[in-house]
């Protein structure tokens, strides 16, 4: 080991987002989207955009870097990255970049961006429509599986029939997010709670998924601005340091046709261990946690290789009054998260990371000093952040 | 020849373009199912790779793996994704590892009532589902269970 962290480097300089529509509703175009998240973003920091000076973001954003700093009028672009595959799994592994970036002296001022319109270029929820198909696909598409919530059910199924968990632990994850949305003006699903019995009588999409164990179709951006944790206190808002970022995923996870070999999985496993160093603390100081949810299924998985419960006590620990703010345990997905306020592949869960440090959610987390989200799971790379308050560093 | 289990108008699988995993389809269109075994570690993988992933020597070629599996996991799809299962209501994927060939998976349907009992870790046999019709005529490997559960 080498010693060398991202720990308290780097803070959280502005967080913003476009406001959140259904998929298609959205009045502008995507890459207009996501000028405004990051115009939005850089006003909550008091930063001129002119003074970004690197961009970082995840699943194949369709706005170069090259392009928004044209746009922005920004002095010099000094970083333009891009993480690899993994959809939502690299909201995380975005802030991570930016860090090291500025970290290492690559840049100084880096904005971690997402920008979806999925009325403009298509659903997330949809299979492809071609008349061939070939490669990986070819060995599942003409079988029926095709859409994320298909190609991850497998997994949840087998993590449920070994640890013999129930249906309603995912339906805890649900229900508490829908129940954060509704003090939340910015969710889609603000004015639209969930009870247990309209959970129990949805339709299943897939196996053991209902419709509400699975994400919104939105359009919309969301912007962070992360600069020198030397420069925390030049803004407005209480200091968010990051404490820990990591990003990848386990032996051959991305074995093709379902092989990898630890399958019934989040893709966590060897990533926590890595985080909790990096960040210097164990589950049990984390106060309040965002867990993607493409799925809840893969909530499930996330908090049981994050260690915060036994792989067999699930049915016990998964239940909705733990995971609601202010008073729960373990306060979860705070915002509505990408099943009540708005998937913006995740983004907004940072960004409510973020807001819980500076005692700035809509459902805040008393005296909240760990802040932790875990980024897409399933899938390969994944990745997870840790901010922390003054006070942990 | 077996119906098709799911309706038609679902993309058609074609060989990779850079020839990956072509000995797969073809074999499955002689009802034979090959999958990549390297030639110096005896080792089985699948997906297909270039080289094997184990001892990494690019000797890996096809080998006839019998069509004896075990259901590994499994889903049942109620929501149609695609235009072409509008129509289909539920129907079951399974996840089937072959035990004969270390155990590596392979994806298809489970074919019988989509509605019945699917139980993890019962055996299922291979059913070859020609499509000879296609422009390009493929084969899909399909399952079905051993022993009908009660």
């Amino acid at each position: 080991m080498s010693g060398a962290t991202l720990r308290g480097s780097v803070c959280v300089a502005g967080v913003g987002e476009t406001d959140y529509y259904k998929r298609g509703q959205a009045p502008d175009a995507e890459g207009k989207l996501a000028l405004k998240a990051i115009l939005a973003a850089c006003e909550d920091a008091g930063i001129s955009p002119k003074d970004v000076d690197g961009f970082a973001s995840f699943s194949n954003d369709r706005n170069d870097p090259s392009r928004l700093a044209a746009a922005l009028g920004c002095r010099e672009l000094r970083f333009a990255n891009m993480q690899w595959g993994g959809g939502g799994g690299g909201g995380s592994a975005a802030v991570a970049h930016a860090a090291a970036a500025i970290h290492g002296g690559l840049a100084d001022c880096v904005v971690v961006f997402r920008a979806l319109a999925q009325g403009q270029f298509g659903r997330f929820g949809q299979g492809p429509r071609r008349n061939t198909i070939a490669g990986d696909a070819a060995h599942t598409v003409p079988y029926g599986l095709m859409s994320p919530a298909q190609m991850f059910a497998m997994k949840v199924v087998r993590f449920m029939h070994d640890h013999g968990v129930e249906q309603s632990a995912l339906r805890s994850i649900s229900l508490a997010a829908y129940h954060h949305a509704q003090n939340n003006p910015r969710a889609v699903m603000y004015g639209r709670p969930l009870d247990e019995a309209t959970y129990d009588e949805s339709r299943w999409i897939v196996e053991p998924f209902h419709l509400y164990d699975c994400c919104l179709e939105n359009d919309g951006a969301a912007a962070m601005v992360m600069v020198s944790a030397e420069r925390a206190q030049e803004f407005a808002h209480k200091p968010c340091y990051l404490l820990g970022a990591v990003s990848g995923s386990h032996y051959r996870a991305g074995a093709g046709v379902h092989n990898t070999p630890d399958y019934a999985s989040s893709s966590f496993p060897s990533l926590a261990p890595r985080l909790y160093e990096m960040a210097g603390i164990k589950p049990a100081d984390v106060d309040v946690l965002q867990s993607y949810e493409n799925f809840t299924g893969g909530v499930l998985m996330s908090l049981v290789e994050h260690g915060f419960c036994a792989a067999d006590a699930c049915n016990e620990f998964f239940v909705k009054e733990r995971f609601l703010a202010p008073g729960g345990d373990l306060p979860l997905n705070t915002s509505g998260g990408n099943l009540a306020e708005c998937y913006m592949h995740g983004l907004g869960l940072i960004i409510e990371a973020a807001r819980q440090i500076r005692g700035e959610s809509t459902n805040p987390v008393p005296d909240a000093e760990v802040s932790m989200t875990i980024s897409g799971p399933m899938v390969t790379p994944v990745s997870a952040c840790i901010f922390g308050t003054e006070a942990t560093l | 020849m077996t119906d098709p289990y799911l309706a038609e108008g679902l993309p058609q699988p074609v060989p990779s373009p850079d020839g990956l995993d072509a000995p797969y389809w073809q074999g499955l269109r002689e009802e034979k199912i090959l999958l990549q075994r390297c030639s110096a570690c005896g080792d089985w993988q699948w997906g297909p790779e270039w080289i094997c992933h184990h001892c990494h020597s690019d000797a890996v070629g096809f080998a006839e793996v019998p069509g004896e599996g075990r259901i590994y996991s499994y889903e049942r799809v109620w929501h149609p994704v695609h235009p072409a299962l509008k129509e289909q209501g539920p129907y079951v994927v399974v996840l089937v590892e072959l035990p004969a060939a270390g155990n590596v998976r392979v994806v298809g349907n489970l074919l019988g009532d989509p509605e019945a009992e699917v139980v993890i870790g019962s055996a299922v046999q291979a059913v070859f589902e020609h499509h000879a019709e296609a422009e390009l005529p493929f084969t899909l490997l399909q399952w079905e269970r051993v022993t009908i559960p009660s």
